[in-house]
C-alpha cells in the first residue's frame, strides 16, 4: 500500500538553514548536512531542500552543497532554488538528487517542463506553486521571487498546465501560513486537488502531527510538509529537529487513512 | 568488492557511503579499466529511458559491462531506471535496451486507475518477495522502499519475478534472472531496508 509522504523541507540562505514567518524575518537553525544526518536517523520519508536565495540575487544553484546532500541522504531528496534551464535541471539530477522543484521559471518558461521531461522524466521535475490570496476580491495567485512578485497566475488553472506540460509533482506553498504553525490551508488544497491528478505535496502552516493527520484524512495518499514543525519544540521555538518515530507515523496515516476511507 | 558504473546517472555517492559504512570495500567505475576488474556490478539511474541508454553508450564502458554480466557471469544489480535498461525495450523510449531479462517496460495505465492520485508512483510501498532468503533475506515481512516511476517492469516469465508491489493492481517491483537482479525501487534512499538489500547483494 502506497502510503502518504511526511516531508520536512529546509530552507537554505548564505549556506546555513533559515525558517521564516510568511516569506519573512528568516531565522538561523543550523547546517544543512547536520540536519540532513540528523532526518537519516529519524528515517523522514523524504526532504526538500529549498535555496532561497538563488533566484533573488540571480544566481546559479550551488552544486558543491547539493552534491554534498545527495551523497548524505538516505532517503529521497527534491532540491529547488535558481533553476532555470534543462542544463541545470539535467546536471542536478547528476548529482544523485531525485526530484528537481521549479517555481518562478515555469510562469516565464512553462515549456521547460516539457523539454527537462524528456531528459530527466517526468517523475523527476516538481512544479513549486507559491501561493497568497490577493486582491479586493481576496482569491488565491502565484507569487515568485519569495513572494515579492505577482504573477496573476491562478494555482488550479496552472496546476492543470503543468501536468499537461509534464510535471510529475505539485508542491502548494501557502505564503500567508508560512512559519505560522495554525494548519494547512485546505481551501487552498482542495482547489488544486481538483485541478490535478499528479501526486500533491503541501507546505506552509503545520503545527502539529494533528495538522498533517487533517490533511491526510481529507486527502489519502498526497505529501506534507512541514518546515516549523519538525525544527522546532515548544512555545519558544526552541530550535531542536525532530520527526514522528516510525511506530508513532504509522499509526497516525494508518488512522487518517480509515477515516480518509 | 563493488563496482558501481558510473555513466553520469543515479545516486552513486549515496549507494557508495552506504557501502563504506557497512565495511563492505566498494569502488565507482567512470571508464572501461576501472570496470576491468568488477566483482559485482550495481548500475544506477534517475532520468528517462532513452537518456540513460545515451549516456551509457557514451560512456565506453558498455562493451565491457555486458561481457561481464552475459559471458562471466558477474551479479548485477540494476535500480530504478538501471533496472528497466536491463530489458529489451521501453514505452517511454525509442532506444533498444540491454536485453538482458526477456521484458518489456511498460507505462502504468492510468485509464484504469481508480484512485486520485495516479501517476508517478511516488513514496513508500510496501514490497513483497516471492521467495525467502537472497537479495530479500530479512525483508520478508514489513519490506518498504521509496518508488517514483511511471513506467514498469513487465517480465515474459513469471519465474523473473522475485517481488511484487500493488499500485493499481502487482506488477514485479523486483526482477532476477541467473545472475542478473533489478529493483524498481531506490534501495540507497531506502533507510534500513535498503542498506539491508545492498548488503544482501555484497554478500550474494
Amino acid at each position: 500500500m502506497l502510503r502518504p509522504r511526511i516531508i520536512p523541507c529546509l530552507l537554505v540562505k548564505n549556506g546555513g538553514l533559515v525558517k521564516t514567518v510568511s516569506f519573512s524575518s528568516p531565522k538561523y537553525v543550523g547546517d544543512p548536512l547536520n540536519a540532513v544526518r540528523i532526518f537519516n536517523e529519524k528515517e523522514v520519508d523524504e526532504i526538500l531542500v529549498v535555496d532561497i536565495d538563488a533566484t533573488v540575487l540571480g544566481r546559479e544553484p550551488d552544486y558543491s552543497m547539493i552534491k554534498n546532500l545527495a551523497a548524505e541522504c538516505r532517503m529521497p531528496l527534491c532540491y529547488g532554488g535558481g533553476v532555470k534551464s534543462v542544463e541545470q535541471i539535467e546536471r542536478i539530477v547528476s548529482l544523485g538528487v531525485e526530484k528537481v522543484a521549479l517555481s518562478s521559471v515555469l510562469t516565464q518558461n512553462g515549456k521547460l517542463v516539457a523539454d527537462a521531461a524528456k531528459r530527466v522524466g517526468s517523475q523527476s521535475i516538481v512544479a513549486v506553486m507559491d501561493v497568497r490570496k490577493s486582491g479586493a476580491s481576496n482569491t488565491y495567485e502565484i507569487y515568485t521571487h519569495n513572494g515579492k512578485q505577482s504573477t496573476g497566475c491562478q494555482p488550479g488553472m496552472f496546476a492543470r498546465r503543468i501536468e499537461e506540460l509534464g510535471a510529475g509533482e505539485v508542491v502548494i506553498n501557502s505564503i500567508d501560513r508560512d512559519g505560522l504553525m495554525k494548519g494547512y490551508d485546505l481551501d487552498l488544497v482542495s482547489q488544486v486537488r481538483k485541478a490535478t491528478t499528479l501526486p500533491l505535496t503541501v507546505l506552509g502552516g503545520a503545527g502539529s502531527l494533528k495538522d498533517i493527520a487533517s490533511l491526510i484524512e481529507s486527502y489519502g495518499i498526497i505529501g506534507a510538509a512541514a518546515g516549523s514543525l519538525f525544527v522546532f519544540k515548544g512555545v519558544y521555538r526552541a530550535v531542536l529537529i525532530n520527526y514522528p518515530k516510525r511506530a508513532e507515523k504509522d499509526v497516525l496515516v494508518d488512522e487518517a487513512r480509515q477515516k480518509h476511507l | 568488492m563493488i563496482s558501481i558504473v558510473n555513466y553520469g546517472l543515479g545516486n552513486i555517492q549515496a549507494i557508495a557511503n552506504i557501502y563504506k559504512r557497512l565495511g563492505v570495500p566498494v569502488q565507482i567505475a567512470s571508464n572501461e579499466e576501472e570496470l576491468a576488474e568488477a566483482r559485482r556490478i550495481i548500475l544506477p539511474g534517475v532520468g528517462s529511458f532513452d537518456w540513460a541508454m545515451t549516456r551509457l553508450n557514451q560512456s565506453g564502458m558498455r562493451e565491457r559491462l555486458e561481457n561481464l554480466v552475459t559471458a562471466e557471469g558477474r551479479p548485477v544489480l540494476g535500480i530504478c531506471v538501471g533496472m528497466q535498461m536491463m530489458a529489451k525495450r521501453s514505452d517511454e523510449g525509442e532506444a533498444p535496451g540491454l536485453g538482458w531479462i526477456d521484458a518489456d517496460v511498460r507505462r502504468f495505465d492510468e485509464a484504469s486507475f481508480t484512485q486520485q492520485t495516479r501517476l508517478p508512483h511516488m513514496g513508500w510501498n510496501d514490497v513483497r518477495p516471492q521467495q525467502t532468503g537472497g537479495l530479500f533475506a530479512g525483508l520478508e515481512t514489513d519490506a518498504r522502499f521509496y518508488f517514483l516511476h511511471s513506467y514498469y517492469f513487465a517480465p515474459r516469465s513469471a519465474d523473473d519475478v522475485l517481488a511484487v508491489t500493488d499500485y493499481n493492481g502487482e506488477y514485479a517491483s523486483s526482477v532476477c534472472h541467473d545472475n542478473v537482479f533489478g529493483v524498481q525501487f531506490h534501495p540507497e534512499k531506502s533507510h534500513q531496508w535498503g542498506i539491508q538489500l545492498l548488503k544482501n547483494f555484497s554478500e550474494l
